[in-house]
């Protein structure tokens, strides 16, 4: 038998950082924002039927850079398991928070795991607020949980940004966001900061109506507070 | 920890009787050859009595009356029938109260699950034969004497009309093109509508006889509930039309009680 190699726990670390870090850099962004009736995400996707925004439970979205199979096993593992609580308790128990612990611990168990590679996604786990005193959460603020592809998550405020030119957009949000926007405001914002990134690029990518995926989390709606923005609702709300 | 090995499935049903089989403690009865009647024993479940379903011109309205019974005694007054399921459809239920509410809510819940895992709405013809299982799947309980009796009715988005599912309790499916009742009350109402319903009903006179349907239902049936003028309850109404589900608001159907009142 052969005795095996010894490697530093830094340097496994190191290299499965690096791994994910390569593999994300060419990640499209994706943009979580407060606006005035709630939680605007924006992608850069033209793709019509496959999202990197979706509905998760009542209250609660999930946004993702990277692979998308990952992502999709976990998006639906996700629905499952708030259905699965919702249904054993109730649906006001199921909380990004929650969430975010169990999306978490998945991700570090499979990051940690000698003989499996870290999953190449970053996930934004979005919850809107509650406006209305009476339910068992009381009045609560929007939360936005941003998780790293080894589980390690942090809470954001206001805004997020997940994707490969993650930093410059942070950059221009943290110069232009202001609170109470309108949606269309918010959304312009989130576009320009696209057209800014994209213009430094080589392949310029044209942002258009057709080219990102909007989806917003409203305080107007009803119990489900996920709606997907179409086509010529972006249009109108650019033009 | 998550479990990622389900990915497959969009059946939410399935995956709790693998994973959560203590979470369908009576859908799941294995039990059927008990010799045990609860009808007969001490054990005495809340029913639920009359819902309905009316076909009008733009879509289907669908009501119940607000009462459970235990034996000959009023259980609950304003237990909820009637539940949306998805924009375009809702189930209502007569039986045992507790497995109708719970099958109601999974039905919901699985109808839903659907959706978000697929990115598509269940077609209302799936969501109809979807039911006929959970109804089988409770025969154990319904040979015991805890039945649970769905309507199902819906707007059909590419038919571009309302329809309306009956079922039996061992989980057959039968399509109704105009009304039905269902409950202790339902063949009182069905009189009801039959004398009253025509083809291209307007959704003011379809409204009208869902509550006189209602109200004779009550009128004949003792465990039906009437309106309630005195503590303000009265049946609930849905409409399901192309725009989605609305209920119709208690103000409304107390004016066409009194209303109704008025003409007897």
């Amino acid at each position: 038998m052969s005795t095996p190699y010894y490697v530093s726990p830094e340097q496994i670390r190191q290299d499965k950082e690096d791994f994910v870090r390569r593999g994300i850099a060419q990640a499209k962004e994706v943009v979580v924002l407060e606006y005035r009736d709630g939680l605007l995400m924006v992608a850069e996707n033209p793709r019509k039927t496959t999202f990197k925004v979706s509905e998760i439970y009542d209250r609660i979205a999930l946004a993702a850079a990277g692979r998308i199979a990952e992502y999709e096993a976990l998006r639906v593992a996700g629905i499952r398991e708030s259905e699965i609580k919702g249904f054993r308790y109730y649906r006001e128990d199921v909380t990004a928070k929650w969430l975010t612990n169990l999306y978490s611990q998945h991700m570090g168990a499979v990051a940690q795991a000698w003989d499996a590679k870290p999953l190449e996604i970053e996930l934004l786990v979005c919850e809107i607020g509650t406006t209305d005193a009476s339910t068992s959460a009381g009045l609560q603020r929007n939360q936005i949980y941003h998780i790293a592809f080894d589980g390690i998550y942090s809470e954001e405020e206001k805004y997020a940004v997940i994707g490969g030119r993650a930093t410059t957009i942070t950059e221009i949000l943290e110069q232009d966001y202001s609170d109470e926007l309108e949606m269309s405001a918010a959304l312009q914002l989130v576009t320009e900061a696209f057209q800014t990134v994209e213009a430094e690029a080589e392949d310029d990518y044209e942002i258009t109506p057709e080219t990102i995926e909007v989806a917003c989390l409203e305080q107007t709606a009803a119990r489900r507070k996920f709606r997907r923005l179409s086509t010529d609702e972006v249009t109108t709300l650019l033009s | 920890m998550l479990e990622l090995d389900d990915y497959g499935t969009s059946n939410f049903f399935q995956i709790l009787k693998r994973r959560h089989p203590e979470l369908l403690a009576t859908l799941n009865s294995p039990d059927s050859t008990s010799s045990v009647r609860t009808t007969e024993s001490s054990l005495r479940p809340y029913e639920g009595t009359t819902v309905l379903a009316v076909v009008y011109d733009g879509g289907v309205i669908m009501a119940g009356d607000r009462q459970a019974t235990e034996g000959y005694q009023v259980g609950e007054r304003r237990i909820q029938k009637v539940y949306p399921v998805d924009r375009h459809s809702a189930i209502a239920v007569a039986g045992a109260a507790g497995p109708c509410i719970e099958m109601a809510k999974l039905f919901q819940v699985e109808v839903e699950f659907y959706e978000k895992t697929e990115g598509v709405s269940l077609s209302l013809e799936g969501q109809a034969n979807f039911l006929s299982h959970l109804v089988r799947s409770n025969l154990g309980l319904a040979m015991q004497g805890l039945i649970v009796l769905p309507l199902f009715a819906g707007y059909d988005l590419k038919r571009q009309r309302g329809r309306i599912f009956k079922y039996d309790a061992v989980g057959g499916r039968y399509e109704e093109d105009d009304y039905y009742a269902i409950g202790s009350g339902g063949k009182d109402a069905r009189t009801t509508l039959k004398k009253r319903h025509t083809p291209e009903i307007t959704r003011q006179d379809a409204l009208e006889i869902v509550a006189e349907a209602l109200w004779d239902a009550a009128d004949e049936d003792i465990a039906t509930g009437g309106p309630d003028l005195i503590r303000k309850i009265f049946p609930t109404l849905y409409t399901i039309t192309e725009e989605g589900v609305a209920e119709i608001p208690q103000a409304t159907v107390e004016a066409l009680y009194r209303d109704l009142i008025s003409r007897l």
